[in-house]
């Protein structure tokens, strides 16, 4: 079955290079995310599986086939894109049987699909409406209908969500998931926002300024990031970075510390020498009450009742946000010490490589 | 709120009464046209100095427009114009639509270039170009009923081909081509469609607007043409209504039988403005696209 291939794909628009040289495989029946900030090319990438823009350079293996010159239509894709793109003359009906059509599909055989995708999304209702007609989530449902009905090896979403409210848009997110379980076809998703890339994805493709930064899954992004940003971009509230100097290395062990923090031993290896400065990464969460490693003053409290978000104003400027339990009683302008497990911090290097984490 | 529902009301009433001084304006030649063809000349020229002019007074009948029948050939003049407009409309609104197409949503080589000569070429006044295109045409091969000829003059085609080609159709098509979402042709193209299946069957049940609006220009443009086929046309048999209208200037102007063509000669129009006006309502109404 088809899998997908690219390999040391660019694409320049003019002489702005856009995707800079990409590798990628892609499983069957694997769900990939494309995820990164606004303009990173993701797009772009998407739209070249597709064939609506042509490849500068590389390859792009659809299954056993080469597909860089290969039309749109016969590289067994469907597309849903952010707008729907539904024609505003057509009923749903007739927006999810176009493709039937100009295939000259059998009436029935044509009747038959158009019905069984309807059911799928359960819209068998809307059928006769005009996109005009129709609400925005109904309006993604005809599109996803559309893309069903050519039975397309690889489903190909360009931020389908994002037009949608944001109740709509956890509903239809898990409509998703399903449909890319009960179909079991290989489906690669665009999108900003790294909630529904977790949420979503087998794989992650973290994406910026046209260079992947990082592949896994998302529990790898989020608790072996490659670089300071993908450890930035994934997870919510953002990772602290407080940066700390070399104190002492011994085997699978490096000492940090600053004016913030006591010295702490991290398990990690790298190539570093007691002076070096380096970037201790800590995420939210990961932060706990208790400790005495990170002392401040709290700059502000957000009870979300199930966690509580505290701002803590720590020596030498630095701000860090901690995700503490919902039931904790701080107040705004007290002191506050913090702690957290030396195996669940990640130094960086100066270049923001992520140190290989040590084993112990 | 009594207050703004009188001001409102008031400024309502004022917007009417502008609007019926502004039809009023464009009604009343016509209304002048159509009463005078059917009164005897005399009547007629004495009823200019009163408002009698707009109205049907005095002795009334149909005799301008047998007298017109009689004079020219009005029935074949309105056929060839009818004729030549319907067939230049039809195929260029194809033809340029096509093109705006091409510029708009297909990449090629040198396509930004062609487009703004093209558009380039609305400057150029028809009569700087008029005896050149004579002589071009008079040399030009046809392949027609008899076989193969040279010289296109005295006939239909030589009024219909050079005016098929027209930038500023093209232009209108190019216009609302651009403002129509991209990805309705990519999705078009993900499922299936041809280039041209592309066009006919999602960009132009879409562009009733710019359709009719284009269609309505290029209609008055054919239909009002007279120094062209004046010039490409010796016989009568070709002749289209604006030049039939010298019939009636000839010898003695009868007043009222020109009236009386020219009442004849607009119909068409009416006809086939009213006609586009319901298709340009009912489009907007089931696309939800506005011009
Ligand atoms: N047709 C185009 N011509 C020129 N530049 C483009 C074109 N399409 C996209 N770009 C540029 O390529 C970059 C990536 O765009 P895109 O793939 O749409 O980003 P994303 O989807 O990640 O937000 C942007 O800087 C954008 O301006
Ligand atoms: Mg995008």
């Amino acid at each position: 079955m088809a899998g997908l291939a690219l390999k040391n794909i660019h694409k320049s628009f003019g002489k702005v290079d856009v995707i800079k040289g990409v590798d990628l495989t892609v499983e069957h029946g694997e769900f990939v995310v494309f995820v990164g900030p606004s303009g990173c090319g993701k797009s772009t990438l998407l739209r070249m599986i597709a064939g609506l823009e042509d490849i500068t350079d590389g390859e792009l293996w659809i299954g056993d086939k080469l597909c860089n010159e290969v039309q749109p239509r016969d590289r067994r894709i469907a597309m849903v894109f952010q707008s729907y793109a539904l024609y505003p003359h057509m009923t749903a009906y007739e927006n999810v049987g176009f493709g039937l059509t100009l295939a000259k599909t059998p009436k029935a055989e044509r009747d038959a699909k158009i019905r069984e995708a309807a059911r799928i999304l359960q819209m068998e209702h809307l059928l006769d409406r005009k996109p005009a007609q129709l609400s925005g989530g109904q309006r993604q449902r005809v599109a996803i209908g559309r893309a069903i009905v050519r039975n397309p090896e690889v489903f190909l979403f360009d931020e389908p969500l994002s037009n949608l409210d944001a109740a709509l848009r956890m509903d239809m997110r898990m409509e998703l998931s399903k449909l890319h379980q009960d179909l079991g076809a290989t489906m690669i998703y665009v999108t900003h926002d790294q909630v529904e890339a977790m949420t979503l994805a087998d794989k992650i493709v973290v994406l910026n300024g046209g260079i992947v930064q990082q592949v896994g899954t998302p529990m790898e992004l989020y608790h072996r990031p490659a670089n300071l940003f993908v450890a930035t971009f994934i997870g919510s509230p953002k990772m602290n970075l407080i940066e700390v100097e070399v104190k002492e290395t011994a085997s699978g062990m490096i000492t940090v510390g600053s004016q913030t923090l006591d010295p702490v031993a991290i398990p990690a290896i790298g190539a570093v020498k007691p002076g070096d400065t380096l970037t201790l990464g800590l995420r939210s969460h990961h932060l706990t009450l208790g400790g005495e490693a990170l002392t401040g003053t709290v700059a502000l409290v957000e009870r979300l009742g199930n966690e509580t978000i505290v701002n803590l104003e720590v020596a030498g400027g630095n701000a860090l946000i901690a995700a503490l339990d919902g039931d904790t009683t701080i107040e705004r302008g007290s002191s506050l010490s913090l702690g957290f497990a030396p195996q669940n911090a990640i130094l960086f290097d100066a270049s923001g490589r992520a140190l290989d984490e040590a084993v112990i | 709120m009594a207050l703004t529902t009188r001001r409102s009301r008031l400024s309502t009433a004022l917007r009417y009464a502008l609007l019926v001084a502004v039809a009023l304006v464009f009604v009343f030649p016509i209304v002048f046209m159509v009463m005078s063809s059917l009164k005897p000349d005399l009547q007629l020229l004495r009823d200019t100095t009163s408002f009698n002019a707009f109205l049907p007074v005095g002795d009334i009948s149909l005799d301008n427009y047998f007298a017109a029948f009689r004079r020219a050939p009005v029935a074949l003049f309105v056929f060839n114009s009818i004729l030549v407009t319907s067939i230049t409309v039809a195929v260029s609104l194809f033809l340029c639509s096509m093109a705006a197409f091409s510029f708009v949503f297909l990449n090629w080589k040198g396509r930004d270039v062609v487009l703004a000569a093209v558009i380039a070429t609305l400057i150029v006044p028809f009569e700087t170009i008029a005896i050149p295109l004579l002589l071009v045409v008079n040399n030009l091969p046809w392949i027609g009923p008899n076989g193969l000829t040279t010289g296109w003059l005295n006939t239909y085609h030589v009024q219909i081909v050079p005016w098929i080609a027209d930038a500023l159709t093209i232009f209108l098509f190019v216009q609302y081509f651009k403002d129509l979402p991209k990805d309705l042709v990519e999705a078009a193209r993900i499922d299936g469609a041809t280039w041209f299946q592309v066009y006919a069957r999602v960009i132009v049940p879409i562009s009733g607007p710019v359709i009719a609006t284009a269609a309505i220009l290029k209609f008055l443009a054919m239909y009002n043409q007279y120094l062209w086929p004046l010039m490409v046309t010796q016989s009568e048999a070709f002749r289209p209504v604006m030049v039939g209208l010298q019939y009636f200037f000839q010898l003695n102007v009868a007043w009222g039988e020109v009236m009386a063509y020219l009442s004849l000669i607009t119909l068409p129009v009416l006809v086939f403005y009213l006609a586009l006006q319901r298709a340009f309502i009912a489009s907007i109404a089931s696309t939800g696209i506005k011009g």
